[in-house]
């Protein structure tokens, strides 16, 4: 377990961020999360601390009740044996939630080796599941998490009532639970100043439009999350397929503007797209911020074959690699200074991009 | 009222860039239009910040819409005495129209009364059509079956294709039946008591 535990902090990439789905260089995963509740218990926002402790330890079994039905090793982790760094590690890549993070006592994470599998234990619900996958695949990711919930729902008793589905904490998650969403990266409908437009439609259709790290944070990276707002009314089949039809014709859109690019103005984003890298290549402090809105650029050179010196999977790579807590934690224990870790950010960019193709 | 329809108008002030707000008032008593780019459409004060996280609100979250409208749902002023308090973990009704929160899977049963027109404003229905837990057997199916044949026995009519009504009409009954007979030896449930 301890291992599995490593390796998940410390590997930069996890199998579902390889970009190597459908749809990969656009959408770069698809992620499903099913809200389920214990019948009979307070939810987490109003149980005592003693309640939460017997709650999660009725989910201790989980691991190894999920072993036997797919062959994978799960770990079953108490938030509060982790330190603080490995929680924020665990928020940038997607595993558990920064509100998890920020209040582990009696919270823990079900994990798969892969951790294209997790569980947020006591978080607003009592269970979080998740599924992720590489690219636009939603359909594997949703079967998936109903593979894992009909795991749980043999052993546990669930909230649910007929005519409303499974009981969350919060309304706006009632009925299937399920909420579905995909993480893209539009950089060409944002040049070309359409995302806003396309993202209006979006939440027309009944979707919401949120920045990479979920509820109001930055679009950074012109990286954008699309999920389901609707949870309950619909089957999880129609809440995949809309989102999945809604996602793929804005990855037409991005698609389209990316070839008017090319075609109407390839020598100003080949400027544009080479300043980009060049910065990268040679910067000696950068910010997360810049870093992410650079990278963008650099991936779209390399998806329209402007750029050839880097590998797509240097940009999954890099997103990761440079989030703050993730270098934090390569130094180990020393608190990095902001400017500290500027600089590290930009040694490890520049190390990344000399390396070239092979050595991604 | 205010909308970011597309089309290929040109901005009112700055006569350059396509309009994609647009912004109808009435002042005075007249109707009064107007077309900006996203651009002007700032600069004028029609819309607050820029991009797309002041389109969906970076400071206005999903609990601050909640919030509006359970206060909606029950004004201060129209408060009851004697509000639902769930009896299982204790929570009040107007406790949970200030967090937004239920306190446990009880309290969907303790505000029944209060919550349907709720879950019509944040998903349009108060009816799940998804999954049911195989745990509740196969009676939870059936009832969900016979709820969606229902729907569409009601569209078929509407559309006099009475032909189609007739069949749908006989699976139901079919499926009442079967409902019927066997739910008391499974120890069936009452809709609306929450189950394992």
């Amino acid at each position: 377990m301890a291992n599995l535990l490593a390796n998940l902090l410390k590997q930069p990439l996890t199998p579902w961020l390889s970009g190597s789905g459908p749809e990969g260089d656009i959408v770069l995963t698809s992620r499903v999360r099913l809200a389920r509740n214990l019948r009979c218990q307070p939810f987490p926002g109003r149980a005592a601390a003693d309640k939460l402790g017997e709650i999660m330890a009725e989910f201790k079994e989980v691991p190894t009740a999920l072993m036997a039905e797919d062959g994978h090793e799960y770990a079953f982790v108490e938030l509060e044996s982790l330190a603080p760094l490995d929680r924020y590690v665990l928020v940038e890549k997607h595993v558990i939630s920064p509100a998890h993070a920020a209040g582990p006592e009696n919270r823990a994470l079900i994990v798969r080796d892969d951790a294209g599998v997790s569980i947020m234990v006591n978080e607003e619900d009592h269970l979080r599941l998740q599924c992720l996958e590489s690219g636009l695949n939603l359909m594997d990711a949703f079967n998936k998490a109903n593979a894992v919930d009909d795991v749980i729902e043999t052993r546990h008793d669930l909230a649910f009532m007929e005519h409303l589905g499974y009981l969350t904490a919060c309304p706006t998650n009632m009925g299937t639970g399920l909420r579905a969403s995909v993480m893209i990266h539009l950089p060409a409908l944002a040049l070309t100043k359409q995302v806003g437009r396309i993202m209006a439609v979006a939440t027309q259709l009944g979707l919401a439009v949120r920045g990479l790290y979920g509820e109001g944070t930055e679009a950074a990276g012109n990286i954008f999350q699309i999920s389901n707002q609707i949870t309950l009314g619909r089957s999880e089949q129609d809440i995949i397929n809309n989102l999945s039809g809604v996602v793929k014709q804005v990855v037409d859109k991005e698609r389209t503007a990316r070839s008017l690019l090319e075609s109407d103005s390839r020598d100003a984003l080949a400027d544009r797209v080479w300043r980009a890298y060049g910065v990268l290549r040679y910067a000696q402090r950068i910010s997360s911020q810049e870093a992410l809105a650079l990278l963008s650029e650099v991936r779209l050179g390399i998806d329209l074959g402007v750029i050839d010196e880097a590998a797509p999977e240097v940009f999954n790579e890099l997103l990761v690699t440079t989030r703050p807590n993730f270098l934090q934690n390569l130094v180990g224990e020393t608190a990095l200074h902001q400017s500290e870790r500027n600089a590290l950010r930009a040694k490890l960019i520049r190390r990344k991009l000399k390396g070239g193709c092979n050595h991604v | 009222m205010m909308s970011t329809e597309a089309n290929n108008m040109l901005c009112d002030d700055c006569q350059k860039e396509p309009a994609c707000v647009h912004i109808t008032k009435i002042i005075n008593q007249q109707k009064v239009e107007k077309h900006l780019c996203e651009q002007c459409a700032h600069k004028s004060g029609e819309i607050a910040g820029k991009g797309i996280n002041n389109l969906f609100g970076s400071k206005l979250s999903v609990h601050d819409f909640l919030k509006e409208m359970f206060n909606y749902t029950l004004p201060d002023s129209s408060r009851p005495a004697l509000e639902p308090v769930c009896a299982d973990c204790g929570l009040s009704y107007s406790e949970f129209t200030r967090s937004g929160k239920f306190g446990c899977s009880g309290c969907y049963q303790a505000f029944s009364g209060q919550l349907e027109p709720l879950f019509k404003r944040i998903h349009g229905t108060a009816a799940h059509a998804g999954k049911t837990p195989k745990r509740g057997g196969i009676r939870l199916s059936v009832a969900q079956r016979i709820r969606r044949l229902r729907h569409e026995l009601e569209q078929h009519v509407n559309r006099e294709e009475y032909e189609f009504a007739a069949k749908l009409r006989d699976e139901i009954r079919a499926l009442e039946k079967q409902l019927a007979e066997p739910a008391a030896g499974r120890g069936g449930m009452a809709d609306g008591e929450p189950i394992g």
